[in-house]
């Protein structure tokens, strides 16, 4: 078969590294055939993110023995020895969207505004309201100081005073503030405040920045508004920043499709698995300085960004966030307080190292794990106000700021947990993935675990957007059969009975069938995890749960169904929900040695 | 040659050391292209808009929004002083008035009907911008500051508390590996920069601020500490705007851990020279880096090697181990070989030959960091 496009170029320019991959049609079919990665170089020294991509794409050249280069150019098209046909990439570089909000009260429509920002996918880098407490002059250098990507002003009901608001807008008018990347360009700035204020903010703010004015994100007190806000901010992000962060014009000028922000990209693939396969998904994608959760439930797609909950910039709000004792309890040895509060810090002061010792290992797998669980906690109660509903407040929520509705995350119809991001893609074992997505996420019933395996669905993604007419279908089809071949690595299913039994006391008995007609019968015991080394293969299933225990179809419901194997197999999950660890140090060190042990999550030596 | 770009933190001997000096809004420009600069000179000026007070006249007279217009005894453009009355109520037969005086020096800004609020507007703050580091004005921007320009020692940490402080640089621990304790800190210290070796106590720390010293330049501080400097826990590394007696600056890491004999020796020449240094760091995008200037006395010209592109990490590169094991450690690239290598963690990556104290060993590329010597 004759294909226009041979071969496929793809970077990806995460906050700390930028990661290149070769796709190549051969033996009838897409294949990815080799990968480098390189420090990202938006920041000084470097300011120009092509040299980060350069220096991947070298990598790929160096490994693959291909000539893709010439010089500081991307050779196109494919002559059979030299170039690629077509070049495409994603961004998160930078640290991501980068922005300062600013409300009237801080509880009311200083939160709203954080809010909106949160939820477009930034890191909200302070919030100024007329009430925070810091003098006008404090405030105008503090905008100074922090260079935000963008400002989201908002303050005053509809039709109510103006005066605050003003005032906040004079602050910023006197602040003057430059963007953070690129000095030839107006700051941003998104109105989202009292409606009877727009002509004046228009002329305190009109000059200065780059006014939007949009919808008041609290048009009456009870509710909120956020949309119109969130749309602006995703907008202006395209539009403005990504073009103006140094070196992206260029990079724009290499690609044959549009830069896609990470998030979207892998968004769109988390989308496309549910919809293929007609399932509920949960996707996370854990950064530098941020963590992405996606969800699919009841056909409905949400997403959610952490942010500073991150490996690497944000590593050390993961340990104010959850406290050092919950990140403590995942280690299976003793270690020194004050060592490992260095170590983190250690960590966030220079972001790019990697684990060289075990031990380093374990201690951010176990970081790892709060930061996943804090993220998903964040999601769940973010997935409701995505309906639409839950976005209309009341003015009880106005005095709580809790949330309110329900969740639509409900992990005992969740089927398919995908995770992504450095410390699930590039976990030395499979295992460690699987045991970071269980313990974080704490799925119920029966849920099939995979990871993107070296992280490149943010580039699949943008393959799977191409819409140029004549290399549609042909992206298209890399993007799904490297995905299908080379990105999804099924780990395998998770089996996990729910209810309250007595402490090892038997939960489920389940049967197993497998593809050769032998079969398998186990005992899932309260407190245990066990795994089968089953292949990506289908497996019949019949869970009989004991007297009070879910598997899916209801308390002490039996339940058949078809699951599959992976490269890590079938893991058994007797730890109840949620997973509870002693509080003796002994028996929690035992309980986590014997759970890893139990899925082979770690060599054997002096540590397990 | 093989070659890989890891950025590593500057130790410059000597160097053209260039720096934007602006107002926070634009404001006066005090000096003049070419004029010498102390790091005290005020290089530029401005008054920021004062700090506003809202009084809830409505409230405190318990009277309707809209009567309040009534009730003033000012009009909006009004000086008042502290105590002069605003506005008061008529009483009963003109008996039992409540009156609201203003709680500051300032003008009336604004009168609302709607919400009954009277804002007064404290005078203007002055603010000014000294030059931070003795030289000269290189660039006037105009009607915002200069670039100042100096030949000077130039040394960034990784990480610092506090923003821009001066003083005497005195060596304090004898060697890099010292700890700097608080028995070495005394009261005679007072405004000056001290050089610690491997460590710095909170206890130290603690000793600093009460001695009113201008800051420590240390190789290693925990991280578990920050928390009771700070009041919080730091979550991202931004810092800078911390009201601290004593700026810290962290050349090394968290933990104990020996400054790096470059640094030590750079700054233990300049013993007794005035220093200019800055705590505020922001890893994220737009590093920033905690700073020690040095301005040297010397007239000859310095090469202006901080816009110089650095170099990648090549064999024969000096380089300093960023991660544990190893940490802290300073070694020589013997070879950068391109597959990828396993770790005891059983990661794969792309690796260095490392000599350390004239023993080989294996180091994965992202844990190095490039020691820049001149």
């Amino acid at each position: 078969m004759s294909k226009k496009i041979k071969s496929i170029l793809a970077t990806d320019c995460g906050s700390t590294t930028t990661k290149a991959i070769l796709i190549e049609w051969k033996d009838d079919r897409y294949r990815l055939t080799f990968r480098g990665e390189a420090p990202t170089t938006v920041e000084a020294p470097f300011e120009d993110v092509t040299k980060g991509v350069l220096n991947a794409v070298m990598e790929v050249e160096e490994l693959s023995g291909r000539t893709i280069l010439n010089g500081d150019q991307i050779i196109t098209p494919d002559n059979g020895e030299k170039g690629v046909d077509i070049y495409v990439s994603t961004s998160s570089a930078g640290g991501g969207l980068q922005m300062m909000v600013a409300g009237v009260v801080k509880s009311m429509s200083g939160e709203s505004a954080e809010r909106a920002a949160l939820g477009a996918g930034s890191i909200v880098m302070d919030v100024l309201a007329s009430n925070d407490g810091r003098l006008p002059h404090e405030k105008i250098t503090r905008i100074r100081q922090l260079r935000p990507d963008m400002i989201l002003l908002s303050g005053g009901t509809d039709g109510g005073t103006t005066t605050h608001v003003m005032e906040l807008a004079e602050i910023l008018a006197a602040a003057n503030p430059r963007p953070r990347l690129g000095q030839n360009y107006k700051l941003p700035v998104i109105y989202a405040g009292n409606n009877k204020a727009q002509d004046s903010i228009q002329s305190t703010l009109g000059e200065i920045s780059d006014l939007d004015i949009v919808d008041n994100i609290r048009p009456v007190l009870e509710r909120e508004n956020l949309e119109p806000s969130r749309d602006k901010i995703h907008d202006l992000f395209m539009e403005h920043v990504m073009a103006q962060a140094p070196g992206y014009k260029k990079l724009m000028s290499w690609t044959d499709a549009p830069i896609m922000p990470t998030p979207g990209a892998v968004g769109s693939l988390i989308e496309m698995i549910a919809k293929k396969e007609g399932i509920s998904v949960v996707g996370v994608d854990i950064g530098g300085a941020t963590t992405d959760i996606f969800s699919v439930f009841e056909e409905k797609f949400n997403r959610t960004v952490s942010a500073n909950l991150g490996m690497s910039y944000s590593i050390c709000n993961v340990l104010a966030e959850s406290g050092l004792d919950n990140v403590l309890r995942w280690v299976p040895f003793d270690i020194d307080r004050s060592e490992l509060t260095n170590r983190i810090g250690n960590k966030m002061i220079r972001p790019t190292t990697v684990p060289q010792s075990l031990e380093e290992l374990v201690i951010e797998q176990a970081i790892a794990r709060e930061a996943l669980r804090l993220s998903f906690i964040q999601h769940k109660a973010f997935a409701t106000s995505l309906k639409g509903v839950q976005s209309e407040r009341t003015i009880s929520d106005a005095f709580e700021q809790s949330s309110s509705g329900q969740s639509l995350v409900n992990m005992m119809d969740l089927d398919l947990l995908v995770g992504s991001g450095g410390v699930l893609s590039h976990a030395p074992r499979r295992q460690q993935s699987a045991r970071m997505l269980i313990d974080a996420f704490m799925p119920e019933g029966i849920t099939q675990l995979a990871v993107d395996s070296i992280f490149m669905m943010p580039q699949l993604g943008v393959l799977a957007n191409i819409d140029k007419k004549e290399l549609k279908d042909d992206a298209s089809q890399a993007a799904l059969e490297v995905f299908d071949n080379d990105c999804l690595i099924r780990l395998g299913t998770c089996i996990t009975p729910v209810g309250k039994v007595k402490p090892k006391s038997k939960m489920a008995q389940v049967s197993l069938t497998f593809k050769d007609g032998s079969t398998k019968e186990i005992e899932i015991l309260e407190g245990s995890l066990e795994m089968l080394e089953v292949p990506y293969e289908e497996v019949n299933i019949n869970i009989i749960p004991s007297r009070g225990v879910d598997v899916g179809a209801g308390k002490g419901e039996p339940l058949e169904s078809v699951i599959f194997g992976g490269v890590v197999g079938l893991i058994f999950d007797g730890r109840n929900r949620p997973i509870t660890l002693s509080t003796d140090p002994s028996q929690r060190i035992d309980s986590l040695l014997n759970w890893s042990n139990a899925v082979d999550e770690y060599p054997k030596g002096d540590l397990f | 040659m093989a070659h890989s770009y890891t950025p590593g933190l500057k130790v410059l001997q000597k160097t053209l050391f260039r720096k934007e000096r602006i107002l926070p809004l634009k404001g006066k420009v005090l000096v003049n292209k070419g004029d010498i600069l102390n790091p005290d000179t005020i290089i530029a000026s401005t008054n920021l808009p004062g700090n506003v007070q809202m009084l809830k006249v409505n409230n405190i007279l318990n009277i309707e929004p809209r009567d309040v217009v009534d009730c003033l005894v000012i009009k909006e453009g009004d000086s008042v002083k502290k105590g002069d009355m605003i506005a008061e109520t008529a009483g009963i037969f003109g008996m039992f008035k409540s009156s609201v005086e203003s709680p500051v020096d300032g003008t009336i800004e604004s009168i609302s009907e709607s919400t009954g609020r009277v804002i007064v507007r404290e005078a203007p703050i002055p603010v000014e911008v000294d030059a931070y580091v003795s030289g000269t004005v290189d660039e006037v921007i105009k009607n915002e500051g200069i670039i100042l320009k100096s030949d000077a020692a130039f040394i960034q940490g990784i990480f610092g508390i506090a923003g821009e402080k001066r003083g005497e640089l005195v060596l304090v621990s004898n060697s890099s590996s010292d700890e700097l304790t608080s028995d070495q800190i005394t009261k005679d210290m007072e405004g000056k920069i001290l050089i610690g070796g491997s460590f710095l106590s909170l206890d130290a720390y603690k000793k600093a601020m009460s001695c009113n010293v201008a800051a420590i330049v240390v190789g290693g501080f925990n991280y578990y500490d920050l928390k009771a400097v700070l009041g919080y826990d730091l979550g991202v590394a931004i810092t800078g705007t911390e009201k601290l007696p004593t700026a810290l600056i962290v050349t090394e890491g968290y933990g104990s851990i020996p400054m790096s004999d470059a640094t030590f020796e750079l700054l233990k020449n300049n013993h007794g020279n005035e220093a200019s240094v800055n705590g505020a760091t922001q890893i994220r995008a737009g590093v920033i880096r905690p700073e020690i200037v040095i301005p040297l006395s010397s007239d000859s010209e310095s090469e202006d090697s901080l816009s110089k592109e650095p170099e990648g990490i090549q064999e024969g590169s000096t380089v300093r181990v960023i991660r544990s094991p190893n940490f802290g450690k300073i070694g020589t690239v013997s070879s950068l070989p391109s597959e990828l290598n396993k770790m005891e963690s059983e990661t794969m990556v792309r690796v260095a030959e490392i000599s350390i104290d004239g023993k080989n060993t294996l180091i994965p590329r992202a844990n190095l960091e490039m020691v820049e010597l001149q």
